[in-house]
């Protein structure tokens, strides 16, 4: 399976993921952080098209580089006194050694090990197969991811819901607040309490 | 596609494509052949957006002119038709301003990252027979996802001019693309159900196969993903992120010349993709009841591509525009209840006809089924929210939907100044 | 040459410690979180290179690292929104996200 295609895009699609990887690392803005972040997501998104996983790959996409990419950037307009520094703790050093640690040990392992891998076929259409597996086999864990995005959804509804008295913030992130009144509107039935444990 | 389809038979102009690639191949270049198809298909898509821009323009411009009763451009050229080469030409003459305060890189790669999803979804798109770039068997779904990235792109843009305009015409716009994404995507889910397949091809050829069209079907699907897909690429009546005579405009206040000539460029395109994209899932993209035998099959589509188009422009001269509490009240309280409750109904259908092994000719009792309970749906789910006396225009209408004035009692002689006034 | 398990291990470990280091040495919680999922995504990798370069028995295609992959997506996605709420709510009691400023059980 593979042509000079598949290895000059696995090359050139690591270098972007783990670059863009090191770029949420030194970029000195939040929002430039975040964009490397999504510049990541994509190359790992080529990645798995080059594993032959294209429903992957496109929940990939859409997943992380659409949904995660703009609830991360709603999530730092709506906290703008922190929205300047990207900075480190004192744990930059430690930080590294230990991460240099575990992925030296992931690596080694990873190149010692005699994976019995067997070259196999191209795989056509992953979707309808993944389906299939999703509502036969897994069906149980598939029923319960549902519950359990429902319940981060009403959670995370409950956590930023403003009290209706309590004047609301309208600094940098004017229309934020716009979103967020519309997740409310969608939640606001089954949402019972209001959120201020803080007050 | 037709395997025995001659070259010269330009029905399809996938067939003299494929001439040249066969030929290629029994020749033993099959490397020369890989790339000569990729350049092929690159060169399409570059040809096509490029011709499309500026016919768009012309096109929107005469056929608004002609709504409000103008005669619109008309002077370069016969019938005004040079006027978008001379639009191109004053754009790139002008100054492209960077804010000095701003972010410079992002700035720039804004309204050139804005390109990369509309040239990627022309990718999918089945142009005519057998004349789709890439028919991904996840094109649905590579739709959606690469329409999902659209926000980052505006809120890049918004961002990096350092101008609170900018910033709040940009999160208007993603706070808007996020509320009709869901309702579009539920639409598209309807289509993918009934014809069990996510690949365009195979979309269109479900509607060759039972001799019908999906609009026919799937009624409320259509008109949820119209109106979604209008306020997803910011048209109007969804075009208060942008409403150049309310506020300025919008998330690419800051940007001139030909940086705002892209954003321009890339609005019509996607308007006409989006118009491409209601031929394939609903009118049966270049398939139209046996008259692809005769007429060229992308000549079929580009009319049904230019009539969607056609849609949005008269849309834009004639719906008047909407508030975003009202547009974003209207997709989670009325398309996102009404697309679901349609899923439901389509894939009980389905599921009846497989149980069934029912042939094809059962779709039709489905299809008064599905148009009766979308008028009942429509009517007695706006009774529901009691939505019917708005469209009643009475005095003060405005402000009691927003809740400023409840209610103030009609003064009998003073008339409209008098209560306008002074709001209790 | 060819592309091999071993290089997509590599990558995905690389990615993780990078992961890891944003998690363990940035200051802003929004950041710590974006480390988190970076390190999700590596594991993601992880999974579907195993997907496919490793059969099965009886040689039917695996399909159990694609689906597990779909889980972890769908798990990411909701911790993130629940993350990105928490962090928001932090900020409205406390106006920081900075963890070190989060510190209210030291003293």
């Amino acid at each position: 399976m593979d042509g000079f295609g598949v290895t000059a895009a696995f090359w050139g699609l690591s270098a972007l993921a783990v670059g863009s990887a090191l770029g949420i690392m030194l970029a000195r803005s939040l929002l430039h952080a975040v964009l490397w972040l999504i510049l990541a997501f994509a190359g790992l998104a080529g990645l798995f098209v080059t594993l032959s996983a294209d429903f992957v790959a496109v929940a990939q996409v859409l997943v992380y580089a659409g949904a995660v990419g703009v609830l991360v950037v709603f999530a730092i307009m709506l906290t703008p006194n922190s929205q300047t520094g990207n900075s480190e703790t004192r744990m930059v050093g430690p930080g590294l050694f230990v991460a240099s640690v575990v992925s030296g040990i992931m690596v080694y392992i990873a190149t010692q090990t005699d994976w019995s891998t067997a070259a196999r076929g191209d795989f056509p259409a992953t979707a309808l197969e993944i389906g299939t597996a999703l509502t036969n086999r897994y069906l149980l864990p598939f029923e319960v991811a549902s519950v359990l995005l429902i319940a981060a959804m009403v959670g995370a509804i409950v956590l930023v819901r403003a009290a209706r008295d309590e004047p609301e913030r309208r600094e940098l992130a004017g229309e934020g607040e716009g979103e967020v009144n519309t997740a409310e509107a969608a939640g606001r039935e089954v949402v019972a309490a209001g959120s201020h444990g803080g007050h | 596609m037709n395997v025995l389809a001659n070259w010269w038979d330009l029905r399809s102009l996938a067939n003299p494509v494929n001439g040249l690639l066969g030929w290629l191949r029994d020749k033993g270049w099959d490397e020369i052949a890989y790339i000569v198809s990729g350049s092929i298909g690159a060169a399409a898509i570059g040809l096509f957006l490029g011709v499309a821009m500026l016919a768009l323009i012309w096109v929107e411009r005469r056929v608004i002119a002609r709504i409000q009763i103008r005669r619109g451009p008309n002077r370069v050229g016969p019938q005004g038709l040079l006027q978008p080469v001379a639009d191109a030409i004053k754009l790139m003459q002008k100054e492209s301003l960077t804010p000095r305060l701003g972010d410079k890189w992002v700035f720039w790669l804004a309204p050139l990252l804005l390109f990369i999803p509309t040239v990627l979804t022309l990718g999918v798109v089945p142009f005519g027979d057998g004349m789709t770039v890439a028919d991904l068997n996840v094109g649905v779904l590579f739709i959606i996802a690469v329409g999902s990235v659209m926000p980052l792109v505006v809120f890049m843009a918004g961002w990096s001019s350092n101008n609170k305009y900018s910033l709040l015409g940009a999160m208007r716009t993603i706070a808007m693309v996020l509320s009709y994404e869901l309702p579009a995507v539920i639409s598209l889910l309807s289509v993918v159900v009934l014809t069990g397949s996510m690949q365009l091809g195979e979309i269109i050829n479900f509607q060759k196969d039972h001799n019908t069209w999906n609009v026919f079907l799937l009624p409320l699907p259509f008109a949820i993903y119209l109106i979604a897909s209008l306020a997803e690429i910011g048209r109007s009546p969804y075009d208060i992120a942008e409403a150049e005579s309310e506020i300025v405009a919008g998330y690419h206040t800051e940007y001139s010349g030909m940086k705002f000539g892209l954003f321009y460029a890339v609005e019509l395109a996607n308007a006409l993709i989006i118009g491409g994209l209601f031929a394939v899932f609903f009118f049966g993209g270049w398939w139209t009841y046996y008259l692809d035998v005769i007429i060229p099959s992308w000549v079929l589509f580009f009319v049904k591509m230019l009539l969607g188009y056609w849609l949005f422009v008269w849309a834009r001269g004639t719906v008047p525009r909407l508030r975003i509490d009202q547009s974003l009240k209207f997709s989670w309280q009325f398309l996102v209840p009404m697309g679901l409750l349609n899923v439901v109904l389509v894939a009980f259908e389905v599921a009846l006809w497989y149980q069934l092994d029912a042939p094809g000719i059962i779709l039709a009792p489905f299809a008064v089924i599905n148009w009766l309970l979308t008028a009942g749906l429509i009517v007695g789910y706006v009774r529901l929210l009691k939505l019917e006396h708005t469209q009643t225009p009475r005095r003060l209408t405005l402000t009691e939907d927003v809740g400023i004035v409840t209610h103030v009692p009609a003064p009998s002689a003073a008339g409209y100044s008098a209560a306008g006034g002074s709001p209790a | 040459m060819s592309v091999s398990l071993e290089h997509y291990l590599v990558v995905s470990a690389v990615l993780f410690g990078i992961g890891l280091w944003i998690a363990l040495a940035k200051r802003n919680a929004i950041i710590i979180l974006m480390g988190i999922e970076l390190m999700l995504n590596a594991v993601n990798l992880t999974l579907v290179a195993f997907n496919r370069f490793v059969t099965l028995a009886d040689g039917r295609p695996a399909l159990a690292g694609h689906v597990f992959v779909i889980f972890v997506i769908t798990v990411a996605a909701a911790e993130a929104a629940v993350a990105l709420a928490l962090a928001v709510s932090v900020y409205r009691t406390r106006s920081t996200v900075d963890i070190e400023q989060i510190d209210l059980l030291k003293r």
